[in-house]
């Protein structure tokens, strides 16, 4: 899709939506990395908590159901000193029949500064940034199969923490690939990056048929896959988007797919083991993996609030400054 | 900007000698041994680590980036360049020098006191700079300094380093640049 990049850069280059990794250079998404190991340290302190975004409001639209990622753009922008405004939209104005422009155009006569949005539907937070007024951000939280850019930087940052540089890396991003934002958006962000190799393991038919143009290596063995690895990425099997005979059974799916010890024992020694949450235990990955010493999946939820932090600051700033460019 | 030396390593490695001296005498008069160091980024760090070594302290430094607390924020935007801030032990009830390589508008000083307090509360600051010049936009004022500089409208003096420190000043031809390790806010 290459409707991103021109939405979401201003003429100077500057992050005014974050819609997709897609078209994004290699310094920005240092840039936000770096940004983000500045906020990291925040959340040790006695006051976790900067002035940076005072007075600015925030507003989750989530027109889907998500509790940490909603929980994390929550706690993200109060720790930013804004005021956050929490919309659970399905349970709202569109059962009452408004239209979702007439949703937008109200929050903007209440002054919201940005949208943070998460929708079934992918494109959705295009739409919106397409529309929002000038001087809103718009941060896309997931939309449809589409794409999830927070988290494929808060798991960039949790490699960077854990691994240091991305070159010379292997990454296997493993399980539901068809239904999954959240690889879609890895996978460009781990290219952009420019780690060595990015590996997709996953059944025949849980892999897009466009996977191959992603820059990948896919593999339908996952004991051939996982060897030497660096980073497993695991996935969440999303049953429910699931219609009709894509798998013969959970237990079928495990007995090929799940991620046990005796597995990740032909990963690389000092692998880590990454998953976006929530976890299908005995679905994706054996209980003693997820929870094991080699597991940062907790990690990663801390980061994510630190990721969202500098996504919604560096946003805000541009936002700020074209306005002001505007006044003068 | 156009930026000539104003000063070369020697000069200002004895300017530094000279705050050392004076940061010593004033922590004597206070009866404060055991002071925190917290070096403001970037030339400020440089002359903590600098006083930290002469003053034989054993506990570690502290380095304060106050990008997050910035009152140009929302005119400038975000820092690109920001750093962690790492303050190595707990602040509550600790003597702290607080250390800057230049103090012109007092912005900065505003942004690091607040940025100390959200860590903790101290028993007291001393702001200890290495260049104090005119222009003060907030009631601070240093209690250590080297060097006091008379600039003209539209210079700015700089430490670069950190092999060799130096001094530089500078005439800004446009304000709205703000790149350069000087900062708009000093």
């Amino acid at each position: 899709m290459s409707r991103g990049p021109s939405l979401q850069l201003d003429d100077a280059g500057r992050l005014r939506h974050f819609l997709t990794i897609d078209g994004l250079s290699r310094e920005l998404l240092t840039e936000i990395l770096d940004t983000s190991e500045g906020f990291a340290g925040v959340s040790e302190r006695t006051v976790k908590k900067v002035p940076l975004c005072r007075g600015k409001i925030v507003a989750n639209l989530f027109f889907e159901n998500s509790t940490r990622t909603r929980t994390t753009f929550e706690l993200a922008g109060k720790r930013l000193s804004a005021d956050v405004l929490n919309l659970n939209i399905t349970a709202s104005s569109t059962s009452k029949g408004e239209t979702l422009l007439d949703t937008l155009r109200n929050l903007e006569a209440m002054h919201v500064d940005m949208f943070v949005v998460r929708h079934a539907v992918s494109g959705a937070a295009h739409f919106i940034a397409k529309h929002a007024a000038p001087g809103v951000g718009v941060i896309n939280a997931g939309d449809g199969r589409h794409a999830h850019p927070t988290q494929a930087m808060l798991d960039m940052f949790t490699i960077r923490r854990h691994k240091g540089e991305f070159t010379g890396l292997r990454v296997a991003i493993i399980g539901d690939i068809l239904h999954s934002r959240v690889a879609r958006s890895q996978i460009l962000a781990l290219n952009t990056l420019g780690v060595s190799e990015v590996r997709v393991i996953a059944p025949r038919t849980l892999l897009p048929i466009e996977a191959r143009s992603l820059g990948v290596h896919i593999y339908h063995d996952m004991d051939e896959g996982i060897r030497d690895v660096d980073v497993v990425i695991m996935l969440r099997l999303q049953k429910e988007r699931m219609q009709g005979a894509m798998l013969p059974s959970e237990h079928e799916y495990y007995r090929l797919f799940g991620l046990t010890e005796a597995r990740l024992a032909a990963a690389d020694s000092e692998a880590i083991v990454m998953h976006p949450g929530p976890i299908n235990r005995g679905v994706e990955m054996a209980s003693e993996v997820a929870d094991g010493s080699r597991s940062v999946i907790l990690q990663q939820v801390s980061y994510g609030i630190a990721v969202r932090m500098a996504v919604i600051s560096i946003i805000i700033g541009t936002q700020n400054q074209q306005s002001q460019d505007n006044k003068g | 900007m156009q930026s000539k030396s104003f000063m070369n390593a020697d000069a200002v490695e004895s300017l530094v000698d000279e705050m050392a001296g004076k940061l010593w005498s004033l922590m004597n008069e206070r009866g404060i041994q055991a002071p925190l160091l917290v070096g403001i980024r970037t030339g400020g760090v440089w002359l903590a680590e600098m006083l930290h070594q002469e003053l034989g302290l054993e506990e570690p430094l502290g380095t304060l980036d106050i990008s997050f607390y910035r009152d140009d924020f929302t005119r400038i935007g975000m820092n690109p360049e920001v750093h962690p801030s790492d303050l190595p032990v707990p602040v509550d009830d600790r003597h702290i020098v607080l250390i800057d390589d230049v103090l012109h508008t007092g912005r900065t000083m505003r942004a690091a006191l607040n940025e100390i307090f959200d860590y903790g509360r101290p028993a007291s600051v001393i702001l200890a700079c290495l260049v104090e010049r005119k222009g003060r936009e907030l009631p601070i004022q240093p209690d250590v300094v080297a060097l006091h500089k008379e600039m003209k409208p539209g210079e700015h003096i700089t430490l670069t380093g950190p092999e060799p420190l130096g001094l530089v000043i500078g005439t800004e031809s446009n304000r709205e640049s703000r790149n350069g390790e000087s900062g708009a806010e000093t």
